[in-house]
């Protein structure tokens, strides 16, 4: 019989057509930054840099630049990285993930040296408290992942949040322990999140919806339970010791990195685990083939045996655990009383960090980072007086995320399945 | 597997009747008749709002109970004296709720009748931008699209509709009108961006949307802090008053606050009704948002009507917050909103999706927003208990199964829930 | 292994999909389930794979009754399934669908990757499938995603290899390649159990016969049954074998496509300059194993997908560029392949589906409003003329039957004077009795005098309708031939053959050997 190739076999010669985008939204941006920092920054001015704190024990000096020049340099060490893409983009090479990271940093800092010029800030402190910021944003956006991973949409991060963040305070306070707090918080967030699974996955309601309305829920029961119960005894109930500062022995001396990321509280320490091991779990352990396969193609899983349902109540579970925790840190991790809507749509931003960190939990880390780096420098430049209005560093977050689900900052695609209730046949 | 779907039968006969209801047994007629009867009622969709809204109050009723101090404290001596936590208990609860109604409802604790009446006034001032909103939120709801932002497009609306009204000087009506449509435009246009992004580039409305609110929350913020929108020598993030012009006029006189925007609201439900069951593009909207490809294929623009669903859907939560600054508000500040936009959500759903469903939904939340001040005022008990029955009526709705379940009712005959399915 | 159902029965609402259904399928053998669409065959292979739970009956495995509430169970008991619809994980690589469900760990639960990779490699070279286990399953062609479904099912030494349906998706001659696997299998002890409804591969492969109708087995047959034997066991009645048709009263060709290319988004021509005509009063067939271009071929006619060059002309009038809505206007009537998914919306009535692409013209509408009234007459009328078995107007799409939906985007379509009429699989999925009437209106159509372009996968549909047959394989059309040219030609043709060649290797085949016809 003349075996004939099958239609399809042959490999089709692909020539994804080109897409532009990125070299030329890395131009406008470099040349904005080019002319607005650069060449209409104020001229003889200095920007200084702080990058000791007082407890290290190598002090240096703070760094003072020329704030037009360095502007100038930065910018066009921006736009030799745009002429990069685009020479790759022409060659139909790809571009690398790192060129878009780079770029960031250097735009960032060419806006920073601008916005400080004739005054000084501490880098260190900025990045210790983007990093702080971060926290409860990674936790929520790996709370989220762990959900969507497994086919289940989490808009109720923020519920799981905020039920965290109480349940953390009142028990810390109650035991005058801030570490059980850390306990109290992932079962405060698991409150929500087994209404979530009981209405997504058992009975098939709308995950948006229910998510939607799980947040007012948490928010109404937290308000009431605080109006009514903890304002009365507000000494007893509402006053949860902090998480003290654990610093790393060693680690915590090295300049500038030891402050930021090793002379933390444990919650901050916990991010660090809980990304590497969701990591690890989910993309090199059976438990997260499985799950994986849940939330891409439901049907499949079930064919080889693997329980949907039962996968998807366990990680909407442990993934409100997660997200909980996360809460802990706007109670035991900073201010420490509970006060009455104070996620303040963090849980919304966590979202956002899960979907610019393409449901990977390095990259939901990262996109945390991002919004917590926004964030903090917003007050930063809000005490400094800068030009720029501190809402629009508050929309910053909001708006990077409408141009990443626009597919201007590259596509993002999500588990297949997320979204759609699993029902047999 | 294209030959398991259970719905066709592979004949070519129509399907069958469901059994038992063809066939009544005819000694038993009537009684299976009214068996039949009560089924329909506590099974189909309204005995399940019902029994939703029963099962919320009950476990506020809870709530309530576990938290009022009273309670807790015959509750220690619980064995010695049950009577009088039970009596506590009860007081508790029945004094909350009968609180409630007498600020949503009719307070008839007062000494005339507007006085009494002014409740129910209330609570028709307050549902106003909630129905406007929510029938923007159904529109999109049945057109397949989730409009999360309409609290955005709220404040929007209020903003530029605000902008309008203290800003500009015109004739009365018509400047009443201009501010109205001030309001359209800027909600139509605040969500026009999501579904142009979804339009052009697949980017989901959900998450557009709910970034679009903190957008606006914030770009209100700045705009509270420039020279156009705050009062001249005042630094207070607050606009100017309304002109007079510009204001919807007070229904039945100054005594009460409900003001013409409850017929504005009356009118867009009208208005919604015709625009979904009655006009080619509410056609369109339900065609694509129940099957793009097919509607695609029947020649129907989908990139479009994604479009103009949203720019419908924010326009009428832009006309919301519109309403809310032009006949109650009066003044544009940072929390003009209040939580409108996401409260529509919750009415879209509760009304089915459906213009008299949600005119009396919103009338409901409305009725307990306002009790629940009232409550809260005369018995102590926080008005956040609202939000959770709120929130708790919502989910009971949208689960059937799990009402019935609760009240051991059994299955009724297949009910699709459009709009809380969708 | 020994497999044997007993008195299978499960019912969904009123519809009883399989109703006391006994097999037995011994060991070593290849027992065919053969029966038409709908008929409840892979209803009865989900209740044995432990996906639906049967109402009643009892399976028994060598002779001891088992009870699987899953597929887990299935699994573990020796049952393996190619499903018709693929489930394979699209972003995941082969060993990673391979081992899912089964998974190979190191300690702490960690994938063992190398341990898959091994075995995918193993099994692919026993039967020669040449697979890449690091391959992503999204990037390979079906032919070959259905060998990993092969090689999924054998890495879990599957005893009894359901296979649904599994030549629908594959040219004859990678069906002749199946076949030759499915026979390795039984040598090597598997059994199989084949799902088709395509009588020839049943003969060509099957040791059993086993055929079911309307959800209950009408009987067995010995693969030396003749093929109308099995056909009318399979439909009920003995099928009339040719449309009762006069011959085609050619007119002008009004309708001409030239070189007609249509891009997939990588880049890849899915239809490759493609030229063809059309006459009024007659019905081009275009057939072709699924997935070759033919239905990029008509969405680009009606303007669903954008053609990259060539032109469509009709009447003289440039197709090429316009909208669906333009396209329609200009006088094309289009049954898509799948009514369910581009064809009907389901939860609208009838009377709503029947103007989908009417709605906004009069008399339907006016301005911007709806005349219902309008449109319920017209639904009244439609529903009467094609005879559509509803409960009225106002009744939900999607609770008509197959055949009755179909009826409604047919009298859609043929509701307005077209131009141009296009059906892709009018008659998928639908009960014989509606295939009939479905058939005549469309040569009716045709004697009407509009070009008419019918696209379908059924052989025998396209020798019974066609005056011409164009065929197409791999987007391109291999060559357009008359109806009564052979079926062992057609099939030599959909792989790929130009004509000439393929009536040379059937005259070399038939010479040499019976051939397994």
């Amino acid at each position: 019989m003349t075996a004939m190739a099958a239609p399809a076999t042959q490999v089709a010669t692909v020539t994804a057509a080109r897409s532009w985008k990125l070299p030329i939204t890395l131009g406008v941006f470099g040349l904005l930054s080019f002319v607005l920092f650069g060449l209409l920054g104020p001229a003889g001015s200095v920007t200084t840099f702080g990058i000791s704190t007082g407890a290290d024990l190598l002090q240096f000096d703070p760094v003072a630049v020329p704030t037009r020049a360095t502007a100038i340099v930065l910018s066009v060490l921006c736009l030799l990285l745009a002429g990069y893409a685009y020479v790759r983009v022409r060659a139909d090479q790809p571009v690398g993930r790192w060129v878009l990271a780079v770029f960031g940093v250097l735009w960032v800092l060419t806006f920073l040296v601008w916005a400080v010029a004739d005054k000084s800030t501490s880098i260190v402190s900025l990045l210790q408290g983007s990093l702080l910021l971060a926290v409860p944003l990674a936790f929520g956006a790996l709370g989220g992942l762990l959900n969507e991973r497994a086919g289940v949409v989490n808009i109720a991060i923020e519920g799981q949040l905020l039920t965290g963040a109480f349940g953390a305070a009142v028990l810390a306070s109650v035991v005058g322990n801030a570490y059980i707090g850390l306990i109290a918080a992932p079962i405060a967030g698991l409150l929500i999140g087994a209404m979530l699974a009981l209405f997504t996955v058992k009975y098939h309601v709308n995950q948006i919806i229910v998510g939607v309305v799980l947040n007012v829920f948490a928010v109404g029961l937290t308000s009431f339970l605080f109006s009514s119960v903890l304002k009365n005894d507000a000494a007893t109930l509402n006053t949860p010791p902090r998480l003290p500062t654990l610093p790393i022995p060693l680690l915590s001396e090295i300049p500038i990195i030891g402050p930021v990321l090793f002379r933390q509280s444990i919650i901050v320490y916990l991010l660090y685990v809980a990304v590497i091991v969701i990591s690890i779990a989910l993309f090199r352990t059976k438990w997260g083939l499985r799950v994986r396969s849940v939330g891409e193609y439901p049907q499949a899983a079930d064919t080889v045996g693997i329980d949907v349902n039962r996968t998807r109540w366990r990680n909407v579970l442990l993934g409100s655990m997660v997200a909980g925790l996360g809460g802990a840190f706007f109670t035991i991790g900073s201010v420490g009383a509970f006060g009455q809507e104070m996620t303040a749509g963090k849980g919304y931003i966590a979202l956002a960090a899960m979907i610019l960190g393409r449901w990977t939990p390095w990259g939901a880390l990262g996109a945390a980072l991002l919004f917590g780096f926004a964030d903090k420098l917003q007050q930063v430049l809000g005490v400094l007086e800068t030009p720029i209005p501190n809402q629009f560093m508050l929309m910053l977050p909001y708006v990077v995320t409408i141009f990443a689900v626009a597919g201007l900052v590259g596509r993002v695609r999500g588990p297949a399945a997320a979204g759609q209730p699993y029902v047999k046949g | 597997m294209t030959d398991q779907q259970p719905a066709p039968p592979p004949t070519g006969e129509p399907a069958p009747e469901p059994a038992g209801a063809a066939k009544p047994h005819p000694e038993g007629a009537e009684s299976a008749r009214w068996a039949a009867t009560f089924r329909e009622i506590t099974t189909g969709p309204f005995g399940v709002t019902v029994l939703a809204f029963v099962l919320a109050l009950v476990i506020g009723g809870l709530l309530i109970i576990v938290t009022d101090p009273d309670v807790t404290a015959a509750a220690s001596y619980l064995f010695a004296k049950p009577a009088d936590f039970f009596g506590a208990a009860w007081t508790a609860v029945s004094e909350a709720y009968a609180a409630m109604f007498r600020g949503a409802v009719y307070n008839y604790d007062a000494p005339t009748f507007a006085r009494g009446i002014r409740s129910l006034t209330e609570t028709m001032t307050v549902s106003t931008p909630l129905i406007i909103a929510a029938l923007g939120v159904a529109v999109g709801f049945r057109a397949g699209m989730f409009n999360i932002g309409a609290q955005g497009q709220v404040i929007m609306g209020a903003a530029i509709g605000g902008y309008v009204g203290f800003a500009w000087n015109l004739p009365p009506v018509l400047h009443l009108l201009l501010a109205l449509l001030g309001g359209i435009l800027a909600g139509g246009f605040w969500a026009g961006i999501a579904g142009f992004l979804k339009a052009r580039t697949g980017a989901h409305e959900v998450i557009v949307t709910i970034m679009l609110n903190y957008v606006a929350l914030y770009l209100v913020a700045w705009f509270l802090t420039t020279s156009a929108f705050t009062r001249p020598g005042s630094n207070q993030p607050k606009s100017p008053g309304v002109k007079d012009t510009a204001q919807l006029p007070l229904l039945l006189g100054d005594q009460f606050r409900l003001n013409a925007g409850f017929l504005v609201a009356i009118l867009a439900a009208v208005f919604v009704w015709w625009l979904m069951t009655r006009s080619t593009w509410g056609f369109r909207f339900r065609a694509v948002g129940s099957n793009q490809q097919a509607a695609r294929t029947a020649g129907m623009g989908v990139a479009s009507s994604f479009v103009l669903v949203m720019v419908v859907s924010g326009a009428l939560a832009g006309l919301a917050g519109a309403v809310q600054i032009l006949g109650t508000e009066k003044a544009l500040t940072g929390g003009i909103a209040g939580s409108i936009g996401f409260d529509a959500i919750t009415v879209a759903l509760l009304g089915r999706s459906k213009p008299l469903g949600i005119f009396f939904a919103g009338l409901l939340y409305a009725g307990l927003n306002v009790g629940g001040r009232a409550m809260e005022a005369s018995t102590g008990t926080s008005i956040n208990i609202v939000l959770v029955i709120q929130s708790l009526v919502v989910l009971f709705i949208a689960a059937p199964p799990l009402v019935r379940a609760i009240f051991r009712l059994p299955a009724p005959n297949p009910v699709v829930m459009k709009g809380v399915s969708a | 292994m020994k497999l044997e159902l007993r008195g299978i029965t499960k019912s969904f609402g009123p519809l009883v999909a399989n109703d006391h259904i006994d097999l037995v399928i011994e060991p070593g053998q290849i027992h065919a389930l053969l029966g038409e669409n709908g008929a409840g065959k892979s209803t009865l292979m989900n209740v044995l794979f432990g996906l639906y739970q049967a109402d009643s009956g009892e399976i028994l495995l060598d002779d001891v009754e088992r009870a699987f509430r899953g597929p887990g169970d299935a699994l573990a008991a020796g049952i393996g399934m190619v499903h018709q619809h693929f489930m394979l994980v699209p972003v995941f690589t082969v060993a990673e669908n391979v081992m899912l469900g089964h998974e190979d760990t190191k300690a702490g639960g960690f994938l063992d990757l190398e341990a898959a990779r091994k075995r995918v490699r193993e099994l692919s070279a026993r039967f020669g499938f040449g697979l890449d286990p690091d391959a992503v399953v999204e990037d390979l062609p079906v032919g070959v995603q259905q060998r990993v479904e092969i090689v999924k099912a054998l890495a879990r030494e599957a005893k009894v290899l359901i296979l649904d349906e599994p030549t629908a998706v594959l040219t004859p001659q990678e069906t002749d390649e199946l076949i030759e696997i499915m026979r390795q299998l039984r040598e090597s002890g598997t059994s199989i159990v084949f799902i088709t409804h395509k009588l020839r591969e049943v003969k060509a492969v099957a040791d059993v016969i086993t055929v079911i109708r309307r959800g209950a087995v009408v009987g067995n047959a010995e693969p030396t049954a003749s093929e109308s034997e099995l056909a009318s066991l399979m439909v009920g009645r003995a099928v009339s074998l040719g449309l009762d048709k006069a011959p085609p009263q050619r007119g002008e060709e009004t309708f001409v496509v030239t070189d007609l290319t249509v891009l997939a988004p990588n880049g890849q021509a899915v239809v490759d300059r493609v030229s063809f005509s059309v006459a009024q009063g007659e019905i081009l067939a275009v057939a072709g194993v699924q997935g070759n271009g033919q239905t990029e071929l008509t969405e680009a006619i009606l303007g669903l997908l954008p053609s990259a060059e060539g032109s469509i002309s009709l009447h003289g009038q440039e197709l090429r560029g316009l909208t669906p809505d333009a396209a329609l206007e200009a006088g094309i009537g289009f049954v898509p392949e799948d009514r369910k998914v581009d064809g009907l919306v389901l939860d609208f009535s009838v009377a709503e589906n029947l103007v989908l692409d009417l709605y906004d013209k009069p008399p339907y509408a006016k301005g911007i409003g709806l005349d219902l009234g309008a449109i319920r007459r017209n639904a009244e009328q439609r529903i009467a003329e094609f005879d559509i078995r509803t409960q009225g107007p106002g009744q939900e799409v999607g609770r008509l039957s197959g055949g009755n939906q179909q009826k409604v985007v047919l009298a859609r379509e043929l509701s307005r004077p077209l131009k141009l009429f296009i059906a892709s699989q009018p008659t998928r999925g639908v009960d014989v009795g509606s295939i009939e009437f479905l058939h005549r209106r469309i040569v009716q159509e045709r004697d009407n005098g509009t070009p008419v372009i019918i696209v379908s996968t059924e052989l025998d549909e396209v020798v019974e309708l066609a005056d011409r047959i164009a065929v197409m394989y791999r987007g391109g059309i291999v060559g357009v031939v008359p109806p009564t040219t052979s079926r062992e030609v057609l099939g030599l043709m959909m792989a790929g053959v130009p004509h000439d060649e393929a009536i040379a290797q059937v005259h070399d085949q038939t010479d040499t050997t019976g051939a397994t016809q």
